[in-house]
């Protein structure tokens, strides 16, 4: 058996877990947003990064996304170290900044102590909530969760990424609606900021 | 060379090529003919010499001799000069720049005196298009040595001893990743690796498709103005062919891929005919040189995503999917290439590895740092008097490349900083111009090796400027998988927009320091977790001009247009009218031999005037 530390506790496992699912063994809560049990991981939003390292180097200790990391036998990780939470802000902030009207989003900040009206803002919180350009409403955070599932488990590729980096969009295919569409609804049952919406056809 | 007299080889790569260098050629055909030297002399056309600010250039052998610069027009006498009446013409020889006598012999450049050349061994001197040629130089012998007298972990050894590290970038040691992918199990590969040698897989499995371990070359060059790979390609193609040989063979892959820039049509061609040619001489395909060896290779082209020169995201666009970056582990050695153990190495690593097999990993070691061995080749462009492409051995200074290799700095101007590695790369200064080329210092100076790029900057560079272009560079190719690198980055370029438009506020110095330190931690892969380095070692080395930017509105460098005024002074201007004559929208009034005025209103800050007074009377403040 492989043996794991997560925030002090120790946790005896098989090879084949995440770092993520360790944890959840361990009833620590790590914050997510891309990840969904039953699709593949992605490691795309950041939210879930922890401090891992080997016990041979505890001092040299990296953030990796808890989602897609292994645990790997007599791995040190530390979920709520200041760098992690230091980091797991300014991810939140980046996306609060991105979505200022999603409501999941909001709420996930707030846990986080972080929103326009904090108190406690540094520079870059104050940039992202206040001076950063406005950009056209969304609350799509590009988690790609609605892609893979329709992917994955209906298997119907009725969505798909556009476009590349700030530009990036979730779309059908060319923009029209997918013919392959079977108006399942997985797409916005994943969706973590419930950005999709089902249309009963006319 | 035959019994030819003279050989007169021309250089074909890109550069000189879009010089015109095959109207060169063809003028030099012409005259011989007329003059009836063919049997005397021989034209052959060459790879990139890598003195592309010189093209066309034409060397001709067995003297040496260096003519560079060439047009159609100046054939006739050279022929007549130097082939009939043996008088080498000196005005198109090579002039160093600060004056001087013309130097005939092209090794007595200063630009490839210093040079060390192992990737680019042939360059210059063998015809690209000709396998013959690179058999006839000693190619191909390293694949021979290492599947007749070499099992594949001594290959393995024999790269690992020799301390290649990865020339993509990120400078993995080469030995070790191929071990790992020797190591690494796929689905079927069991018995197969079990047979030692003879671990490639059937024709049938390779052309079914179930080749069990793929290689692939990266030559998916992205970096502006950088083309080391290009120039490998063109200039000595079997040269990557025969290192992803020898690779295939140590790793046990049975296919091999190149991928590579679309917009390299040049290099694609003689890509080409260098597989075609390698095929119908048996060093491809099956039983290669009489061995149980079987390997092939096929080349894809890349449709410009900058991301496709990270591993993973490479290996999703060959699969047909979105070029993204995957989370790694699983590395692509245990599962690549449709999921099956994949090693990638770029253009310049695996020509380095047939070097390395038939000299021996001794000679390849004992050159370079202690860390970083070898050579690197590095393109040399920005304001530095020769551009062009360069390798040079680990440990040579920065120094050395820009003053003695590059000839220094254009119209007597001041130097100010070097940028290595591409747009992700850092800006060095010239406190530390004696800072030695190899990854582990680079790295220290806030900068990355990289895959070789490498521009210089005088004091005309506004260096927040440069940093402000760079992020957009970077910010428009990330991807939009993860959210530092998607946003992070745009946010930056936003920031940086600000303060070259006189926007900056106090604060935002330590703002930008702050978004690229969390982006480098938290960002997915390679791209991000160095796009903020343009940003972070220009604050760290020139933070003065970010604060002139900021609290004083002010550009040091006269670049950015927000911040800088154009005027003329009276002292200086004899009224010629060049300016107002070229002003693109007549906003300078002035009559002949008058002082002239430009009005601050209309005026769009374009810089022609200052570009066609001949009286220094234009200032930029």
């Amino acid at each position: 058996m492989a043996k794991i530390t997560i925030d002090g506790k120790e946790l005896e496992f098989d090879e084949g877990l995440t770092i993520l699912e360790a944890a959840k063994k361990l009833q620590i809560k790590i914050p997510t947003l891309c990840y969904n049990e039953h699709l593949s991981p992605y490691g795309g939003c950041r939210i879930c990064l922890v401090e891992a390292a080997t016990r041979a180097a505890p001092e040299r200790s990296r953030l990796v996304p808890a989602c897609t990391a292994p645990a790997e036998d007599g791995m040190i990780v530390v979920t709520d170290s200041d760098h992690v939470l230091d980091s797991r802000r300014f991810i939140i902030e980046l996306l609060l900044s991105r979505c200022p009207e999603s409501e999941q989003i909001r709420e996930m900040a707030a846990e986080m102590g972080v929103g326009p009206d904090s108190s406690n803002l540094d520079v870059v919180g104050h940039y992202l909530l206040h001076r950063a350009p406005k950009r056209e409403s969304t609350n799509c955070i590009l988690c790609s969760l609605c892609v893979r599932v329709c992917q994955q488990i209906p298997q119907r590729f009725a969505l798909s990424l556009k476009e590349r980096g700030i530009g990036r969009k979730v779309t059908p295919p060319f923009e029209r609606v997918a013919e392959s569409c079977i108006g399942c609804g997985s797409c916005a049952y994943v969706c973590p900021t419930k950005t999709i919406t089902i249309e009963e056809a006319s | 060379m035959g019994n030819f007299r003279f050989n007169l080889l021309v250089c074909a790569g890109t550069g000189c090529v879009s010089n015109n260098s095959f109207k060169v050629k063809a003028a030099l055909e012409r005259e011989i003919e007329k003059h009836k030297l063919q049997e005397e002399i021989q034209v052959v056309t060459t790879g990139c010499n890598g003195f592309c600010a010189n093209g066309p250039i034409v060397v001709v052998k067995p003297d040496d001799i260096f003519y560079q610069l060439l047009t159609e027009e100046q054939i006739p006498h050279l022929v007549e000069e130097h082939f009939l009446k043996g008088r080498p013409v000196e005005k198109l020889m090579y002039t160093p720049s600060k004056g001087g006598a013309p130097i005939p012999k092209m090794s007595d450049i200063p630009f490839f005196g210093k040079q060390q050349l192992i990737a680019l061994a042939n360059r210059g001197l063998i015809d690209p298009e000709n396998i013959d040629e690179y058999i006839a130089l000693g190619g191909y012998q390293a694949l021979s040595k290492a599947l007749t007298e070499m099992t594949p972990e001594q290959v393995i050894e024999e790269i690992k001893a020799s301390g290649l590290r990865g020339r993509g970038g990120a400078g993995f040691p080469t030995g070790k990743k191929w071990e790992f992918c020797r190591d690494a199990s796929s689905a079927k590969a069991g018995s197969a690796r079990d047979g030692g040698a003879g671990t490639s897989p059937s024709a049938q499995e390779r052309t079914s498709g179930l080749a069990l371990k793929y290689i692939i070359c990266n030559a998916d060059e992205g970096d502006p103005g950088a083309f080391m790979d290009r120039s490998i390609v063109e200039s000595d193609p079997h040269a990557l062919l025969e290192g992803m040989l020898i690779g295939a063979y140590a790793i046990g892959a049975g296919q091999g891929i190149i991928y590579i820039r679309g917009e390299y049509p040049l290099a694609l061609e003689r890509l080409n005919q260098a597989l075609e040619q390698a095929r119908d001489y048996g060093l491809l395909g099956e039983e290669i040189l009489g061995s149980d060896f079987n390997f092939d290779i096929s080349v894809s082209k890349g449709a410009g995503a900058f991301v496709c020169g990270e591993e993973t995201s490479l290996i999703g666009s060959l699969e047909g999917k979105l070029p993204e970056p995957r989370v790694r582990p699983p590395y692509p050695a245990q599962s690549g290439y449709m999921g099956k153990p994949t090693n990638i190495n770029n253009v310049e690593t695996w020509a380095n590895v047939p070097h390395i097999i038939k000299r021996g990993a001794d000679w390849y070691s004992s050159i370079g740092t202690e860390t970083s061995k070898g050579t690197k080749v590095f393109s040399l462009v920005g304001k530095v008097n020769n551009t062009g492409l360069v390798e040079v051995p680990m440990g040579i200074t920065m120094r050395e490349i820009v003053f003695d290799i590059g000839g220094g700095i254009p119209d007597g101007k001041k130097f100010k900083a070097v940028q290595t590695g591409g747009p992700s790369g850092g800006c060095i200064p010239e406190s530390l111009l004696d800072t030695p080329v190899d990854y582990e210092s680079l790295t220290q100076a806030g900068s990355i090796m990289g895959s070789g790029g490498m521009i210089v900057m005088d004091e005309n560079n506004c260096m927040v400027e440069v940093a402000r272009y760079f992020v957009s560079f970077t910010q428009e190719e990330s991807c939009g998988k993860c959210s530092p690198c998607r946003e992070g980055t745009w946010h930056m370029m936003n920031i940086l927009d600000n303060i070259t438009q006189g926007k900056g506020q106090e604060g935002d110095i330590e703002l930008l320091e702050k978004i690229g330190k969390h982006i480098k931690e938290t960002a997915l892969c390679g791209l991000g977790n160095t796009a903020p380095n343009p940003v972070l070692t220009t604050i760290r080395y020139f933070r003065d001009e970010y604060e002139a930017h900021i609290r004083d509105k002010r550009c040091p460098a006269g670049v950015c247009k927000a911040l800088i005024t154009y005027s003329i002074d009276p002292q200086n201007c004899t009224g010629c009218t060049a300016c107002a004559k070229n002003c693109p929208v007549e906003c300078i009034s002035g009559e002949r031999k008058q002082t002239h005025v430009i009005d601050q209103q209309k005026c769009i800050k374009c810089g022609m005037c200052d570009s066609v007074c001949n009286f220094d009377a234009v200032r930029i403040e």
